[in-house]
């Protein structure tokens, strides 16, 4: 027994305990506890956020049910609120962003993990980390003043010109609107796709690669039939992430969308997104169901970003063995 | 063309194009460098950081109420932010077993995915509701709520990276768990520990949806941290999108700013206190 105390001061794991004095004596239950506490904030702060979010938009939810995904009047006088012109706008943004991004960010992953030399793969990542970190605002001062002055002359009158017959490059170009968006997140976004991407692609074993060489394929051939579908998982879930990002991007879209709540067929039309809307009216609502109804949008696209993220991180997971599991 | 050629040929051809791809994502760096180098670096001056904004239509003035405003509302941010994210980290790296670390893991990952914005909407439910008053302090709730994900995940991150057998070691020597992991494993980690935390920090110091409906603006001093604070990257927006010139030619200057400080802490981080060491974001 003496022994057994002495051991348990001596705090040598496998050990016999007694009592729970003698336990907390070691200081390792307190320490276990003083951090499971702080460990359980991320909880606290979930479930707080979910309360927060379901309770303050009560009152619109009540008021206009289903009707407020279907319905496209957004009118703060009247007190009459349909949310469907920004959930199109989010949704037409986020789809050009993930268009012009996706083959850019997986190519540009592929070059990085596969076949460029490991200095050069390092420099250019090193790089392509800094741009993850630049704040959306400065994207959204570069989209204001540098994207839509070239999107309103050249680009978009020669897109009218040649793909005109398509309803999508139709109308007059006022620079500002889906488009220009779409291009500016779509920048926002590669970043997230490569780093994730290369990681996915980092992770496929030497012997896949090796095999695939072994019996003749050249380097581009063993890449694009051994280790890409290897790690598609990964390269399919970094797509994901990116598409919540853009899906919650606010400032830089907010700045270039136009803030004209209407669903027009047309790139080239100003529009709204959810983000920008509660941006620009949050500190305007005088009317308790105006705050209630952009609150509400909130609550959507937190809904919307978890489970989409959701979904991703258990891809990444999947692929990479790291993810959520191992940090 | 024999087929050997050909398969030569793609092989070279797709090897050009992905580099192309990667070469274009790293170019929008020196973009953003070269533009704001040359709008910004003309419209700073001196004034920029020690005159309060001008109203619109005079010229000049600057912005040292929202240098400061958003030094205080990121401070407060760490403050709250920091402690938790670390004694958190330490729980998921050295005590966590079991279902519950990996779901408390996996919350972090979901909540470091929300849109900032939506947190600015907690901050608002929170702080601003209940004292009915925009705040620097509902500013930096809004921002300590970013940063404890992040900051959770990467202390773990690094502390799971210490080696298994320096834990042995202070275990074998006698020392309890808790002294192993205090005057062991944080040391041994502290470096990379710190290097999550600074690039957290520099996230949030970015950031302004989360600050629009929380710590609001302002074009003079904040009395208090209680009251409405101005922060730079606030600043930028409402001047970017102002109708006036002399503004436009400020949110330059505030973005050079803004991106250079950015830059100073990722590099600065990155390279002088974790080499090698990669973030996650």
């Amino acid at each position: 027994m003496a022994d057994a105390a002495t051991l348990s001061e001596r705090g040598i794991p496998g050990r016999a305990r007694h009592s729970l004095l003698d336990r907390l004596r070691d200081g390792d239950e307190i320490a276990h506890l003083a951090t499971l506490l702080f460990a359980c904030a991320i909880l606290v702060i979930a479930g707080l956020l979910v309360l927060e979010l379901f309770r303050n938009s009560g009152e619109a939810r009540h008021k206009f049910g289903w009707a407020f995904f279907f319905t496209s009047t957004w009118d703060p006088v009247a007190g009459q609120f349909g949310a469907l012109p920004f959930i199109y706008g989010t949704l037409i943004t986020s789809a050009v962003a993930l268009v012009l991004s996706v083959p850019l960010g997986v190519g540009a992953a592929i070059f990085l993990s596969e076949l460029a030399p490991p200095r050069v793969s390092d420099a250019l990542t090193f790089i392509i980390e800094l741009l993850a970190a630049v704040p959306s605002v400065i994207y959204g001062l570069l989209a204001v003043f540098a994207l839509v002055p070239l999107l309103r002359d050249p680009i978009q009158p020669f897109l009218g010109h040649t793909l005109g017959f398509l309803p999508l490059f139709q109308g007059p170009s006022y620079g500002v609107g889906f488009l220009a968006a779409g291009i500016i997140l779509a920048i926002m976004v590669v970043p997230f796709i490569i780093s994730i991407s290369r990681e996915s692609l980092l992770a496929v074993p030497n012997d896949q690669r090796e095999a695939a060489l072994a019996l003749g394929a050249t380097r581009w051939e063993s890449t694009w039939h051994v280790v890409v579908p290897y790690a598609r998982l990964g390269i399919v879930g970094s797509i994901f992430l990116a598409l919540a990002r853009a899906l919650g991007e606010t400032m830089a879209v907010t700045m270039v969308i136009g803030n004209t709540p209407q669903i027009a067929a047309s790139l080239f039309a100003p529009g709204y997104t959810i983000p920008a809307v509660i941006a620009n009216e949050f500190t305007e609502a005088t009317s308790d169901i105006h705050l209630s109804a952009l609150i509400e949008l909130g609550l959507v696209l937190f809904l919307l970003t978890i489970v989409i993220n959701g979904f991703a991180r258990l891809m990444v997971l999947a692929t990479t063995r790291r993810g959520t599991t191992q940090p | 063309m024999t087929q050997h050629h050909w398969r030569k040929l793609v092989n070279g051809l797709m090897f050009s194009v992905t580099a192309a791809c990667a070469l274009a994502a790293v170019c929008v760096l020196f973009w953003i460098l070269g533009f704001l180098l040359w709008n910004g670096g003309s419209a700073l001056n001196f004034d920029f950081f020690t005159q309060l904004p001008k109203p619109p239509g005079e010229l000049g003035g600057g912005m040292a109420n929202a240098i400061i405003g958003s030094a205080q509302i990121v401070l407060i941010a760490a403050v709250i932010g920091i402690p938790i994210g670390f004694l958190g980290g330490i729980y998921l790296a050295e005590f966590g077993t079991g279902a519950f670390p990996f779901f408390v893991r996996y919350t972090a990952d979901l909540l470091n995915g929300v849109p900032s914005i939506v947190m600015g909407i907690f901050a608002y439910a929170m702080v601003v509701r209940p004292l009915h008053q925009f705040s620097a302090l509902a500013g930096g709730v809004a921002l300590s709520v970013i940063l404890i994900p992040t900051t959770i995940r990467t202390t773990e991150q690094f502390l799971r990276a210490v080696p298994l057998m320096l834990r042995e070691g202070a275990l074998a020597l006698g020392a309890s768990k808790w002294k192993s992991i205090a005057t062991i494993v944080v040391p041994a980690a502290i470096r990379g520990v710190a290097t999550g935390m600074i690039l957290g920090i520099a996230r949030i110091a970015g950031e302004s949806a989360p600050l629009l409906f929380t710590s609001f603006g302002n074009q003079y001093w904040s009395r208090s941290l209680s009251h409405p604070t101005a922060s730079l990257p606030v600043m930028i927006f409402t001047y970017a999108i102002s109708p006036y010139a002399d503004w436009h030619r400020q949110a330059w200057a505030a973005g050079l700013v803004l991106l250079v400080v950015m830059l100073v802490l990722n590099i600065g981080a990155r390279v002088v206190l974790a080499p090698g060491a990669s973030h996650r974001t």
